[in-house]
């Protein structure tokens, strides 16, 4: 069943091939990877350049918001589509349109998966990866990478996606082609480049990336380090970053995690330990060795019971496997998760951390934890059943707990998600009404129609200084 | 660290221009009446090696920050010998920028004086955080012309180990080699037949990367900070032919594509673009923040 072409429909397939109409095929966009429910309207697939003009200029001239979507991913609710807008999905371009192996830097268009782009370097033979590995790095875009300003385990010591990108096409949502950034170091004027990044869809579409390639490190150690508490962990992170090494990775999974990761990857993980740290250190072999010693050390000053150095790299595979499909391991515990995003600072991670094991037992919920511990980076992942009457209110009563304590201790709402509409309504625990005025200035300037993404991330003014929950009716 | 009588001063009205210590020459001004000149709150506020974070007022002279970090053995990413905020509004890196970034991804929170006096805070106190737009990248090489920068949070960076210079006689095809070859040079400066070379970790990687790429050691690097009176910024590879085709002596940045230069650089584009406008026009409508400089530069 389709619904009757309108003015719209009709101007819009004039200049794009791939337009969905169809309800059912449609109602699959209505939501992200979060369980925050929109409604798309259409759905066009652009291939070019043109045609994603073609689709922005349409809307402009009907006053149609747009929303960008790469691979639906996104845990914030960035990519939900609210009130039938329509949704311009980039997986059609998805092509590596140059790689300059020498200089390391790739024009890739948004719709490229994150880990093809890596796979694309090694089937040619390039000894060079795009450092941002989310977890979801084999399914989400770099696109949308761009957009949230990812993050992933091996962001600790090279930076999240912000630091990755040299520059952008983009198309602004009057339609207009503009090139933000360069292969140069420093173009003139303002940095757009680096506002652009993070902007979850709210400032134009990216057409195309020039992405910063990284050297394959020469030399890899993982080791996997467990403890008997939570806070001998978390204290040996601290003292692995006050010894002045900043590790390749540095993450954490505690007990409940590591029970369930276990069951499912079977990777030899201490059982009755209250948490493992995996901690991999890269580089040339003499450097890699002395880190590898000092970070030895400095866990068995913090009582580290065993310390696991992976053999060769399919011991080195299995620990991330365990760490990177720890999402899909808590299906063996509970049918649904609802997984969260904030930062502390490092040397509160361990009273932040029981403060959480509080919050929800007092919900009574369960919690996984399993983040990125060299930055602070928490990620609760509360796991419930959602046919359970009331649960999702619990969910939500001790997310917004969880949020709250974090940016109490000193942290941020979120670290690598992203705002979205999730969080939308928490901006002001971090910002001032005039703070947040700034954002919405230059999302002005970016979009002064307000078509692109609209009511993302700014807290609409009526709700300023006054936390509320995304408007009824938003949650499932 | 008094950041409101700061803002007072900034005021709510005239031409205000910010100065830190002038170590670094704006290359163009305009003449235009300035009111006031003001300066950003000087000290360190907060210093956490374990968060890699340090608090500081935009006018604390970088010396101050180093002497501070260096007792952990940390530092900052940059250069100069000016203060914290002239180093972010100017934008430009150092010579390492190969080795440890843009001075863009230093910034991690600022708080900055609107045209209304009012303080206003953008980015987060962590060394992660995607928590709203990106604000803080766009003060980084502002020239002032968004906001004056009062405080800021900047990530600091463990020192490493070791750092040697290095050269050798290279033209553009051995430089290739070496640049692919290498693993995470600080640096390399070439000029078109030497190239020089920073290498930063262990000493005995160090020790072992030159011999087995026939280096030879060199004392610090080839040029000094202010021997050059202009930079170019290109794309690293257009380096060769710039290199090639200057007429004095030049060293260029390989990999990142900033030549030092004794002549301006050709074509720059001197005017604001349309969201650059609109920017200056919601932050500054008067033009009233450091209007005597030419933005973009
Ligand atoms: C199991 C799982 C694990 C995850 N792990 C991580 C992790 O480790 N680290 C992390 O950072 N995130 C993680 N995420 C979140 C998510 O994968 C990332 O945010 C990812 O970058 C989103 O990419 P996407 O292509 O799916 O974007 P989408 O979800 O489709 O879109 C995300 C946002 O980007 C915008 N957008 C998309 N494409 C464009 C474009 N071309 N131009 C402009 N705007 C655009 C959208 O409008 C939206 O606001 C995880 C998600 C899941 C489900």
């Amino acid at each position: 069943m389709t619904r009757p072409a309108d003015d719209f429909i009709v101007d819009l397939t004039r200049g794009v091939s791939h337009v969905h109409r169809n309800p059912i095929e449609v109602s699959l966009f209505d939501h992200d990877a979060s369980t925050i429910e929109g409604r798309a309207g259409v759905v066009v697939y652009p291939t070019s350049l043109d045609e994603v003009v073609h689709v922005v200029t349409t809307c402009n001239r009907h006053g149609r918001p747009f929303v960008a979507r790469g691979a639906g991913t996104g845990l914030a609710g960035g990519a939900t589509p609210l009130d039938g807008a329509l949704v311009i999905c980039l997986t059609k371009m998805n092509r590596v349109l140059s790689v300059d192996p020498v200089n390391r830097l790739a024009w890739v268009e948004p719709g490229v998966l994150n880990l093809d782009l890596s796979r694309h370097m090694a089937a040619m033979g390039h000894d060079l990866h795009f450092a941002p590995d989310p977890s979801s790095q084999q399914s989400c875009t770099v696109g949308g990478n761009v957009a949230n300003n990812s993050g992933g385990p091996h962001c600790l010591a090279d930076g999240v996606t912000s630091a990755h990108v040299l520059a952008l096409e983009v198309v602004l949502s009057d339609g207009q082609v503009v090139v933000l950034g360069g292969e140069e170091p420093e173009p003139d004027g303002l940095d757009l480049r680096g506002a652009f990044v993070g902007s979850e869809g709210m400032f134009g579409i990216a057409t195309k990336v020039c992405v910063r390639l990284t050297q394959n490190p020469p030399t890899v150690r993982t080791m996997l380090l467990d403890f008997t508490s939570v806070r001998d962990g978390a204290d040996t992170v601290s003292s692995i970053i006050a010894a002045g090494m900043v590790p390749a990775a540095l993450e954490m999974m505690d007990a409940l995690c590591i029970e369930a990761v276990e069951q499912y990857v079977h990777a030899g993980l201490p059982l009755d330990a209250a948490a493992v740290l995996l901690v991999e250190v890269t580089g040339l072999a003499h450097d890699v060795d002395a880190q590898a010693e000092r970070v030895a050390e400095i866990g068995r000053e913090h009582r580290a019971r065993t310390i696991r150095v992976a053999r060769d790299e399919a011991e080195r595979a299995l620990l991330w496997k365990g760490r990177k499909t720890a999402f899909g391991a808590v299906a063996r515990i509970k049918p649904n998760y609802y997984l969260h995003d904030t930062v502390v600072p490092r040397r509160r991670l361990p009273e932040v951390l029981d403060e959480i094991y509080r919050i929800v037992d007092r919900h009574d919920l369960l919690v996984l934890n399993v983040f990125h511990a060299g930055d602070g980076n928490l990620h609760p992942l509360l796991v419930f059943d959602k046919r359970e009457p009331g649960v999702m209110e619990r969910v939500h009563a001790a997310g917004e707990e969880i949020v709250r304590a974090s940016v109490a201790a000193g942290g941020v709402l979120s670290g690598e998600h992203g705002i979205g509409l999730e969080k939308r309504d928490y901006m002001s625990l971090m910002f001032s009404e005039l703070d947040l005025e700034a954002q919405a200035a230059v999302r002005r300037s970016f979009d002064p129609s307000g078509l692109a993404n609209p009511f993302k991330v700014l807290p609409s003014p009526a709700s300023c200084g006054d936390v509320q929950h995304v408007p009824e009716g938003a949650w499932i | 660290m008094d950041l409101t009588g700061f803002a007072e001063r900034v005021g709510t009205s005239g031409t205000v221009s910010i100065r830190g210590r002038s170590s670094r020459t704006v290359e163009r001004t305009v003449n235009v009446d300035i009111d006031r000149v003001v300066t950003a709150p000087n000290g360190v506020v907060e210093y956490h090696p374990d968060e890699m974070t340090i608090t500081c007022g935009a006018g604390t002279p970088l010396e101050s920050i180093r002497n501070v970090t260096a007792e952990n053995g940390q530092s900052v990413a940059l250069p100069g010998s000016g203060t914290v905020g002239g180093a972010l509004s100017v934008g430009r890196s150092g010579i390492d920028r190969l080795g440890v970034g843009p001075v863009r991804d230093t910034l991690l929170q600022a708080t900055f004086v609107d045209h209304r006096g009012e303080l206003i805070t953008v980015g987060g106190p962590t060394v992660k955080n995607v928590s709203g737009f990106d604000l803080a990248r766009l003060l980084v090489g502002s020239f002032g012309r968004l906001g004056f920068i009062a405080r800021v949070i900047l990530r600091t960076r463990p020192v490493p180990r070791a750092s040697s210079w290095f050269e050798t006689d290279a033209d553009w095809s051995r430089v290739v080699e070496l640049q692919t070859v290498l693993y995470r040079p600080a640096a390399l400066l070439w000029n078109g037949d030497r190239l020089a070379i920073r290498l930063d970790g262990d000493p005995d990687d160090i020790a072992e990367s030159s011999r087995r790429f026939g280096l030879s050691p060199r004392t610090g690097a080839p040029f000094a900070e202010n021997e050059f009176t202009h930079r170019w910024s290109v794309a690293p590879i257009e380096v060769p032919a710039i290199v090639r085709s200057a007429r004095a002596p030049v060293w260029a940045e390989v990999g990142v594509g900033i030549v030092h230069h004794v002549e301006p650089q050709p074509s720059r584009r001197g005017t604001p673009n349309r969201i650059e406008l609109r920017l200056l026009d919601e932050f500054d409508p008067d033009r009233r923040l450091n209007p005597d400089v030419v933005f973009p530069q």
